[in-house]
């Protein structure tokens, strides 16, 4: 019994390890995007500038709803380790609702850009926009899906190891989403805005 | 191991203050006659708050430095550090040097005089 619980806790660190390796080479591309972003930020080609586009109240309340989401991914983990079923499904709940309240936000703003010809096509700066942050968002949007998946295998089936194991990566890659959302708010806008 | 629902919180609510100063520093730029900050002062601030979060999230988010030793996950997040500074500060040194030497809309015998003008050589 003893070895057999052991074995198992060296196959959830493996795992989680091996999920932790995927999110620091994912960190990686995204270093990439954000040097294409910096280089490129000054290269408007005539068109409109970060202070020109971005509303600072708009991306402030992005970042509130991403911030609250992760708190409450890491509650529903918590949750999920000391093996309660209901908090750990209203707390992803709330997560998910959040997590769709912060795509619906982005792809408003994305919209808005793209209908005032604003779109990846305008210039350099644009571009590189696009491209860093619509990276994000697709993260978010798989984020979504597999919060989505792992709510209904959790109230079909409820609470064990290997779900336990799933809810820690998900709660890992949505607080790593967070991590480089703090980025985006700083070097995309908050610095757009600076000038 | 002990994960407990007061370091979450701690990590939110520093989360949380970190995100308002930042927030506040730039706003106030945007919304006040008073003296103004210096764009390098305010870019200085931005990113120094924006690394305080990160170690923030790091610690009471990602439970960095609860593992025990081999510390493979410190290991993993060091390299991928250490890959995107050369990224990030490599790409912005050589972009920055190649503008500097094909300033705008100079014929390479401009360039050349404005670059000897501009470092002092004479």
């Amino acid at each position: 019994m003893k070895e057999e619980e052991m074995a198992s806790a060296t196959a959830e660190s493996k795992t989680v390890f091996g999920f932790w390796v995927y999110l620091m080479t994912d960190c990686v591309l995204f270093a990439s995007l954000f040097a294409t972003f910096v280089v490129l930020r000054n290269n408007t080609y005539g068109g409109p500038s970060g202070q020109d586009l971005f509303s600072l109240s708009f991306v402030l309340s992005e970042t509130i709803i991403l911030l609250v989401s992760s708190f409450s991914i890491g509650l529903a983990w918590l949750a999920a380790r000391e093996g309660n079923k209901r908090p750990v499904l209203s707390f992803m709940a709330l997560t998910f609702l959040l997590g769709l309240a912060f795509l619906t936000l982005e792809i408003k703003e994305f919209n808005h850009l793209y209908q005032e010809g604003n779109s990846w096509r305008r210039s350099g700066f644009l571009s590189a926009f696009f491209t860093l942050v619509g990276t994000h968002g697709a993260h978010i949007t798989a984020g979504l899906i597999w919060m989505a998946t792992m709510m209904v295998l959790i109230y079909r089936r409820g609470i064990y190891a290997t779900n336990v194991r799933r809810v820690t990566m998900l709660a890992l890659f949505w607080h790593f989403l967070d991590v480089i959302w703090i980025f985006i708010f700083s070097i995309v806008y908050l610095m757009g805005i600076i000038g | 191991m002990k994960f407990s629902r007061l370091s979450y919180a701690t990590g939110f609510v520093l989360s949380l203050g970190l995100t308002s100063a930042a927030f506040l520093l730039v706003w106030r730029q945007t919304n006040s006659d008073s003296t103004a900050f210096s764009e390098k002062f305010l870019i200085t601030w931005v990113i120094a708050l924006a690394l305080a979060q990160l170690f923030t999230q790091l610690v009471f988010f990602l439970h960095l430095g609860r593992e025990r030793s081999p510390r493979w996950n410190l290991t993993v997040l060091s390299f991928a550090a250490l890959v995107v500074l050369i990224l990030v500060l490599g790409s912005l040194w050589i972009m920055n040097n190649l503008n500097y030497h094909q300033a705008n809309e100079m014929t390479p015998a401009e360039t050349d005089k404005y670059i000897l003008e501009d470092e002092g050589i004479h």
